[in-house]
C-alpha cells in the first residue's frame, strides 16, 4: 500500500512535469494541420440533402466540387468542373464541356478506376430530379434545394452528349441558372461509386461515406465531436499545402474561443459579440467580417390559427421592439431588416417602409381581428447560434416578453437543431425565429426557397405562406433575364410581402470568424460559407506561445 | 466460497431483471408507447431501410417484454433515430471514452485520498487534521462545473499549461481499436504514437482532476475515519511497543484493516463518477457516453436514450457485484466460509 502510494505521487508529479514541456512537442505534425472549431455536427455528408451551412461546410465546400463555381471570397461564378459553356439564343439550353483528367477520391471503401466524366454529372442530377431512381428514396430529408427550387419542373431533359460534353434542356429561360448549378447542392458525386453500392446494398453510405472530387477526402467522423480530413492526393488543382484538416466540433461559442486562445484551434466560428471586443488584447487573433448577405425572421406557420389572419401577423410585426433585439442580440453588429432581401443585394426596396413598433397599433388590430383577450402561441427558437442570429432562445425570450404586452402568451419551444430544423419542416410550429444565408448571390434564391408555393409544399417556406399574386410575380422574376424587368418585378413583391406580412422581418446580421494569425490565404464569402481549399499555414515556433499581453 | 459467487450471480439477475423492467416500461409510459419510437427509426435519416421491430406492438405486456429482453439479451437496443447507427455499437464507441475518464479519476481520488486520510487520522485534532477535513467538506459542495470553469481559466488560459477540451490533441490521428486514447496510442503505428501517448495524458489531467475532486473528498473522509478507530485498536498499540516501525504499523497492520469501509465507498463512487461524467464530458467536450446521452436527449433520440440508460445501469449493476465480491475476498470473515 505503502509503494503504491509512492507510485501514484511520482506518476502524479511526473504528469504535472509533462505538462510543462508537453507545448513544444508536436510543432512539426501541429504546422501541416489545420484545426476549425465549428459549432454543430453536420446532418450528413450529403449536400444533396439538407439546406444549413454547417452541414456545406462539413461536405460541399471542402470534399465536392461543382461544374460552376464561386471564385474565392466573392459571389462571382467562374468553371470548375465544367471547363466553359454555351447557351442557346432562347436561353432554355446549356452545353457544358467537361474538365478532363479528374480524378475521384481514393479512400478505404472506394477505389476509383475512371476519371470524372458526364456519367457523373447526369447521376448526381438524376438522383434528386428522377423518382424512380434507385437512389432517390434512400434518404427520408428528401432534397430541399431541389425541390423547393422547382428544378424538377424546370429541366426538361439532361443529356450526355459525349463522355465529356453535357446539355441541360430547360422548359423556360431561368436567369439564375448558372448561379444555380454553383450552389452547394448541385455537386457532383460519383456514379462509379455509387454503382459500386448497389450490390453490396448500401446505398446509404453515398450519404455517410462521401467520395468527391474536391480538395479534400474525409478519414474519419466521430458526431458531436470532430471530422478529420485529408488533402485529395490527386486533387485536379494540385493538392492541397496542408495535409490534413481537422473539424473539432464545439458548440459552446465560449469553449471555441478557449481553444482558440490556447492555440488548439486556427479558426472559430461564429464568434460571439464579447468575443470580438476581446480579441484585442491578443495579438495573434485576426478577426475577419463580411457584410452578409443573410435574413433572420420569426415566421408565422399562416396554415395554423390564429396566424392565419393578416391582421393577427400584421400586430406582432406591430408588437416586437426590433430596435431592442438589435442591441441586446447583435450588440449592433446588424441592421434592421424590413424585406425578406438583404440591403447589399440588387432589386433591395428601400422605399416599403418598416412596420413601426407601435403597441396600440398591435392592440387595435388584435382587437378586430377578434382577439381582443389574446391567445397561447408556441414559440420556436433553436438552441444555437447561427450567423444571422447569435442567440435565438434569448431573442425569443424578450420577444415573449414584448408580445406579452398585447395579452399573447407565447410559449418557447427548443430543441436540438437537426431536430429543431425537422420538425419546423413538418410545420409542427405556430411560430419560429428562422434565418437565411443567401447561396448564390440571386434575390430569386431568397424568394423562391423562402417565399414561393413550391417552398411550402417542401417545407422550407416556414411560414406556409402562398399568395397565387406573389407567387407569380417571383416566378416571372426568375425567368426573365432581363435585369431591369426583373429588379422591377422583386420590388413589387417586397411591397406585396411587407403588406401580407407572413414573417417578421427581424435583421441582417455582419458575419465574423476568428482567425490565428498563422492562417493564411482564408477568404470569407458573401454567402458564409467555410472553404479551406487554398489556406496555408505559416510554422508556429516553438516559443511562441499564444499569451495575453501582461503591460495591459 | 460457491455459494458467494452463486450469490452473487442472483444478485446480478435479479438486478438486471429489475432494470428492463423500468427501461421497457419508460419505453412504453411514452405518449405513443414504444411503437411509436420503433416507427420513427424507419424514417431515419441515414437508412431507408425498415429496421427489425423491437416490438410487435399490438401483443400484451408480458409477450412485448419477452420480445424486449429477448432483443436486448441479443444486443440488438435499436438504431438511433438521427444517424440511424446502431445504438449498441455506438455504445461501445462511447463508452470507453468514460470509462479511461473514469479510470483516470478514481486512481486521483484514491491516490490522493488515502495518504491525506492516513495523514489526517495520524494528525488527529491536530490542524493539519483540521485543515484536510475542512477542507474536504468544501470539496464535496463544490459545484462540478463551476469548479471546472475555474480550473480550466487557471490552468489552460491564464497558465497556458493544460488543454482546454477534447480526449488528445487534433494533429494526432489515432485508430481507435480499444477506445481507450493511452492503449490506442501506445499501439498506433503511426511516427507520433509517443507524443500522442503524452498529448493523450496531457488531456486526461483537468479532466480527471474535475470529475475525481468528490470522490476523493470521500474517500479522504471514510479513510480518516477508519483510520482513526484501527489506530486505536489495542493490536496497534502492541505492535508499536514492539519497536515495528511506524511506517509499517500504518501502512501494513492498520491500512487492511481499514480498508474494508474505504472499499465500500470506492464501489459506491462508481455511480458519482457516471453520474459526474455527463457535466464533466460536457465541460471539456469529452466525447464519452455522458455526452453522447445528453446530446441524445437534445435531440429527443429515444432509441439513444433508453438503449444508453440501459447500457449505463447494467454496468453500473456489474460493477457493483464486482466490487462487492472483490470486497468479500478482502475481508478475511468471508474468505474462510
Amino acid at each position: 500500500m505503502y509503494k503504491f502510494s509512492v507510485f501514484f505521487l511520482a506518476a502524479f508529479g511526473y504528469s504535472f512535469v509533462l505538462v510543462g514541456c508537453n507545448n513544444n512537442q508536436s510543432s512539426t505534425v501541429r504546422d501541416k494541420i489545420l484545426v476549425y472549431c465549428s459549432e454543430a455536427s453536420p446532418q450528413s455528408f450529403n449536400p444533396q440533402l439538407v439546406t444549413s451551412g454547417t452541414t456545406f461546410d462539413a461536405s460541399s465546400r471542402q470534399i465536392y466540387n461543382r461544374l460552376i463555381e464561386f471564385s474565392p471570397g466573392t459571389s462571382r461564378i467562374m468553371g470548375s468542373l465544367a471547363t466553359r459553356w454555351d447557351i442557346s439564343a432562347d436561353g432554355k439550353q446549356y452545353i457544358f464541356y467537361l474538365r478532363k483528367g479528374v480524378q475521384f477520391q481514393t479512400t478505404n471503401f472506394f477505389q476509383p478506376t475512371r476519371h470524372f466524366n458526364a456519367d457523373d454529372v447526369l447521376f448526381s442530377f438524376q438522383r434528386q430530379w428522377k423518382k424512380n431512381h434507385p437512389f432517390h428514396n434512400v434518404s427520408s430529408l428528401g432534397f430541399p434545394y431541389f425541390e423547393s427550387m422547382e428544378l424538377g419542373k424546370l429541366i426538361k431533359n439532361i443529356v450526355k452528349l459525349d463522355d465529356y460534353r453535357v446539355k441541360f434542356v430547360l422548359n423556360n429561360p431561368d436567369a439564375p441558372f448558372l448561379a444555380t448549378l454553383a450552389m452547394d447542392f448541385a455537386s457532383i458525386l460519383s456514379a462509379e461509386y455509387a454503382h459500386q453500392l448497389i450490390p453490396k446494398n448500401e446505398l446509404s453510405s453515398l450519404d455517410t461515406q462521401p467520395v468527391g472530387t474536391g480538395p479534400f477526402q474525409l478519414t474519419r467522423y466521430q458526431a458531436d465531436a470532430f471530422i478529420r480530413y485529408k488533402a485529395h492526393p490527386d486533387y485536379w488543382k494540385g493538392k492541397e499545402q496542408i495535409d490534413g484538416l481537422v473539424f473539432a466540433i464545439t458548440p459552446d461559442p465560449s469553449l471555441r474561443f478557449a481553444r482558440l486562445i490556447a492555440g488548439e484551434c486556427d479558426l472559430m466560428a461564429k464568434p460571439l459579440p464579447i468575443h470580438l471586443r476581446a480579441v484585442i488584447d491578443y495579438p495573434k487573433l485576426v478577426t475577419l467580417s463580411e457584410p452578409g448577405s443573410n435574413i433572420s425572421y420569426l415566421a408565422m406557420n399562416t396554415t395554423k390559427k390564429p396566424f392565419d389572419d393578416q391582421k393577427v401577423r400584421l400586430a406582432i410585426n406591430h408588437a416586437i421592439n426590433k430596435k431592442l433585439l438589435l442591441k441586446i442580440i447583435y450588440h449592433g453588429n446588424a441592421e434592421i431588416a424590413k424585406n425578406p432581401i438583404p440591403p447589399n443585394m440588387w432589386s433591395y426596396n428601400d422605399t416599403v417602409s418598416d412596420i413601426p413598433f407601435s403597441l396600440e397599433k398591435a392592440r387595435e388590430l388584435l382587437d378586430s381581428a377578434g382577439y381582443s383577450k389574446g391567445f397561447d402561441m408556441d414559440l420556436w427558437a433553436a438552441p444555437v447560434q447561427r450567423t444571422y442570429n447569435p442567440n435565438a432562445i434569448k431573442m425569443a425570450k424578450l420577444i415573449q416578453q414584448d408580445l406579452e404586452k398585447i395579452n399573447i402568451h407565447a410559449k418557447i419551444v427548443s430543441y436540438e437543431f437537426g431536430t429543431f430544423l425537422n420538425k419546423v419542416k413538418n410545420g409542427e410550429h405556430h411560430a419560429a425565429l428562422l434565418g437565411w444565408i443567401g447561396d448564390n448571390g440571386d434575390p430569386d434564391n431568397f424568394f423562391s426557397s423562402l417565399l414561393s408555393c413550391a417552398a411550402a409544399r417542401s417545407g422550407s417556406n416556414a411560414s406556409y405562406w402562398c399568395d397565387p399574386d406573389f407567387d407569380q410575380i417571383i416566378t416571372q422574376a426568375g425567368q426573365k433575364s432581363d435585369l431591369k424587368a426583373r429588379t422591377q418585378l422583386y420590388r413589387t413583391a417586397q411591397e406585396k410581402f411587407s403588406q401580407s406580412s407572413p414573417w417578421v422581418p427581424i435583421a441582417h446580421s455582419k458575419q465574423f470568424i476568428i482567425t490565428h494569425e498563422r492562417v493564411n490565404n482564408f477568404h470569407l464569402t458573401p454567402t458564409d460559407g467555410v472553404y479551406f481549399s487554398g489556406v496555408t499555414l505559416k510554422p508556429l515556433h516553438k516559443t511562441e506561445q499564444l499569451s495575453k499581453q501582461a503591460e495591459k | 466460497m460457491l455459494y458467494l459467487v452463486f450469490r452473487q450471480l442472483i444478485h446480478l439477475v435479479l438486478s438486471f431483471f429489475v432494470l428492463t423492467i423500468f427501461t421497457f416500461s419508460l419505453a412504453q409510459l411514452f405518449p405513443q408507447g414504444i411503437s411509436f419510437i420503433i416507427e420513427a427509426e424507419s424514417n431515419n435519416i441515414f437508412s431507408g431501410e425498415t429496421s427489425q421491430n423491437l416490438v410487435n406492438q399490438t401483443s400484451n405486456f408480458f409477450v412485448s417484454y419477452y420480445q424486449y429482453i429477448s432483443q436486448v439479451l441479443s444486443g440488438y437496443f435499436g438504431l438511433s433515430t438521427v444517424r440511424g447507427t446502431s445504438v449498441f455499437d455506438e455504445f461501445f464507441i462511447y463508452f470507453p471514452a468514460t470509462l479511461e475518464l473514469s479510470f483516470a479519476a478514481l486512481f486521483f481520488a484514491t491516490g490522493l485520498g488515502l495518504p491525506l486520510g492516513i495523514f489526517a487520522a495520524k494528525h488527529k485534532h491536530k490542524w493539519q487534521d483540521k485543515v484536510i477535513v475542512s477542507t474536504s467538506l468544501a470539496g464535496s459542495s463544490i459545484p462540478i462545473f463551476w469548479w471546472a470553469m475555474l480550473l480550466v481559466l487557471l490552468f489552460s488560459l491564464f497558465l497556458g499549461i493544460t488543454p482546454v477540451a477534447s480526449r488528445i490533441g487534433f494533429e494526432y490521428d489515432i485508430l481507435p481499436i480499444t477506445g481507450f486514447m493511452l492503449i490506442d496510442t501506445l499501439i498506433s503505428n503511426q511516427d507520433y504514437a509517443t507524443e500522442a501517448f503524452i498529448s493523450a495524458l496531457h488531456h486526461l489531467i483537468l479532466p480527471a482532476i474535475v470529475l475525481g475532486t468528490i470522490p476523493l473528498t470521500a474517500i479522504t473522509r471514510t479513510t480518516r475515519s477508519a483510520m482513526i478507530g484501527v489506530l486505536s485498536e489495542d493490536y496497534i498499540r502492541s505492535a508499536k511497543t514492539r519497536g515495528i516501525s511506524a511506517v509499517v504499523v500504518v501502512w501494513k497492520y492498520a491500512l487492511r484493516n481499514a480498508m474494508i469501509p474505504i472499499m465500500t465507498t470506492l464501489s459506491l463512487q462508481i455511480s458519482v463518477l457516471i453520474a459526474g461524467s455527463l457535466l464533466t464530458e460536457t465541460i471539456f467536450s469529452w466525447p464519452g457516453a455522458g455526452k453522447w446521452l445528453l446530446e441524445a436527449v437534445n435531440r429527443r433520440d429515444f432509441p439513444v436514450i433508453h438503449g444508453g440508460i440501459l447500457a449505463i445501469a447494467s454496468f453500473v449493476i456489474l460493477s457493483h457485484i464486482l466490487l462487492d465480491f472483490l470486497s468479500m475476498l478482502v475481508d478475511p470473515k468471508w474468505r474462510h466460509r
